[in-house]
């Protein structure tokens, strides 16, 4: 482990001789177009890009590392500082994915909770998106409105988590409690009023020439290059391959709820704005439906040994009591094995493998995100066009460091 | 507790278990290019997930015949370290067929004396990064890899974070 197995950062071309017009230009990591840090090199020739090289890593934090020093439960409040847009999803990913190995079945108002919370974080996630694309291209305006919706959903979080964006609700085997009494009433009410902030948004910008040259035509990504290049989500949909896991391959009852997965056959930035756009009112839709069919019970799975008791109970029952103790300070066993759990959150696909070696403590838990495959796009889509549309395309494949530095 | 589909361990067992999963089928009995049906070594099935162990020489031909009998999509890898065990390295794909809606995970244990395994980006360039940072954070080698250098840590930074021997606090 003595030998420094690192290039140098970037293979440089050799000088040019005068009056070549190639240009190398450094992007970032502090740039407000590059959603984070980002560092793109790009090689300029006039205006033109010739090559757009992504260094990452400013941001990487070691959390798979972290991970196999936690018990299991520690280990949910970190995941969702990965993706912290979209946190619901990446709780419910791990949770599923020790619950496989577990075997434990989660009662179905738990599930349908999750399934609730996980589309309110994806429309939270293209809220996002949309606000910092639109803002990107030179539309101000429609940052301040995304916001002011993304403000209610984190307002909903916030009622069953006690917290904005680190929420850490779904735990392994249920939620952490149920949700206050006027929550549901809360989530209808935001629900009903949020597809005419859709269309607000869709009058903003669908319409708008200066929006619609800035992306259409522009970042063309063929379905081929896409499945080649481990391209997920909007983005792989908007080049036309139909695949959504939530309806494919589904999890946590999604096969209950209808809804359509909108594609595009188009392949460049216009056609994945308009994917984004249809997939929000399709989430609302889910939500709806969640909402209307809401079944009853309890939120946590009987398993004494791996959930932790109702504050209420430990009061009055020394089992309850013994198994919090335990639960907090040994954790639970696990039994070995390893399990791959993939989902579908507002970025593309997302997945977790965790290995047990049958201890407390996972014995490597490892996360696949989509920004970290969909960066890898980046040159397919901009070689040859202006460094403008470079921006367009960052916008529009929608990343976010910390799930590609992790 | 749910219903677990029942475990199948080992090569003998999956075969007679899933005789007609077309993974299994076509790693068993194929002809296609460089493939060596001897580098088919073990199988398991477990949790619903079927894991097809294969030789370190054999991943980017077996990565040709998944792709050829339909799993078309490199969804992710990496690695695991089994410190002190031997062999140490265990690498994990798990490649995704649009067409059956199902995933199967390839595995390839490397020892840690010479941990070097082809390249699978000529298979599926979105391999690319994967395998950069399980080199960074492994310490693997990939043959055949277009720009195999450090993504995640500095490029002078010494050590690989993510084997079992490294602390979790880092050196001081």
């Amino acid at each position: 482990m003595t030998e420094n197995p690192g290039a140098p950062v970037l293979d440089l071309p050799a000088a040019e001789p005068a009056g070549d017009r190639r240009m190398i230009l450094n992007m970032g990591p502090q740039h407000p177009a590059t959603h984070g840090v980002l560092r793109l090199i790009v090689e300029l020739d006039g205006e033109v890009i010739v090559s757009v090289q992504p260094e990452i890593g400013y941001l990487h934090t070691g959390i798979e590392k972290t991970c196999e020093a936690k018990f299991y439960q520690q280990v949910v409040p970190l995941t969702d500082r990965v993706n912290y847009l979209d946190p619901l999803s990446n709780n419910l990913c791990y949770c599923l994915a020790v619950e496989k190995l577990l075997g434990l079945e989660i009662p179905d108002r738990a599930q349908w909770i999750r399934v609730l919370l996980t589309e309110l974080s994806r429309l939270n996630s293209h809220l996002i998106w949309l606000g910092t694309h639109a803002m990107d291209i030179g539309a101000l305006t429609v940052f301040l409105y995304t916001f002011r919706e993304r403000e209610e959903i984190l307002r909903l979080f916030e009622a069953v988590a006690g917290q904005r964006m680190m929420t850490s609700y779904f735990r392994i085997g249920g939620l952490s409690m149920e949700p206050p009494l006027d929550w549901l009433d809360r989530v209808q009410h935001f629900i009903t009023t949020f597809p005419e902030k859709i269309d607000e948004y869709s009058n903003l910008l669908t319409g708008n020439p200066i929006f619609m040259n800035r992306l259409k035509g522009v970042g063309y990504l063929s379905p081929e290059d896409a499945i080649a290049l481990g391209v997920t989500g909007p983005p792989l949909r908007a080049s036309g391959v139909d695949i959504d896991l939530r309806r494919d391959m589904p999890y946590s009852s999604y096969e209950k709820f209808q809804f359509n997965v909108p594609t595009s056959t188009v392949g460049d930035t216009w056609a994945r704005y308009v994917v984004r756009l249809v997939e929000m009112r399709e989430s609302t839709k889910i939500v709806q439906q969640a909402l209307d069919g809401m079944p009853g019970g309890p939120v946590k799975a009987n398993a004494p040994k791996i959930v932790l008791p109702d504050r209420e109970k430990m009061k009055t029952e020394m089992e309850a009591l013994i198994h919090h103790f335990k639960i907090v300070t040994e954790g639970f066993n696990v039994p070995a094995g390893e399990v791959y759990q993939g989902m579908e959150c507002g970025h593309g696909q997302m997945g977790y493998y965790v290995v047990s070696d049958g201890t407390s403590k996972p014995y490597r838990v490892h996360m696949r995100y989509p920004s970290f495959a969909t960066l890898q796009a980046i040159e397919t889509m901009c070689k040859g066009r202006l460094i403008a549309d470079l921006v367009a395309v960052i916008g529009s494949i929608d990343i976010v460091l910390g799930e590609i530095d992790r | 507790m749910t219903s677990q589909p029942p475990t199948l361990a080992g090569k003998q067992a999956v075969l007679e278990g899933l005789p007609d999963h077309p993974a299994v089928k076509a790693l068993e009995a194929s002809e296609i290019g460089a493939w060596n049906p001897q580098a088919f070594t073990d199988a398991r099935f477990d949790f619903g997930e079927l894991t097809l162990t294969i030789a370190a020489d054999g991943i980017r031909a077996a990565c040709v015949v998944v792709q050829k009998a339909g799993y078309n999509f490199f969804e992710d890898m990496t690695a695991v370290d089994w410190f002190p065990a031997s062999p140490r390295f265990q690498l994990s794909y798990h490649i995704l067929s649009h067409a059956f809606k199902e995933r199967i995970r390839l595995r390839v244990m490397l020892d840690e004396a010479d941990p070097t395994v082809d390249s699978i980006v000529p298979v599926w360039a979105g391999a690319n990064y994967y395998e950069r940072e399980v080199f960074d954070l492994f310490g693997i080698r990939f043959s055949g890899h277009p720009d195999l250098r450090r993504i995640m840590m500095p490029d002078d930074w010494q050590g690989h974070p993510l084997r079992k021997d490294y602390p979790v606090e880092g050196y001081r």
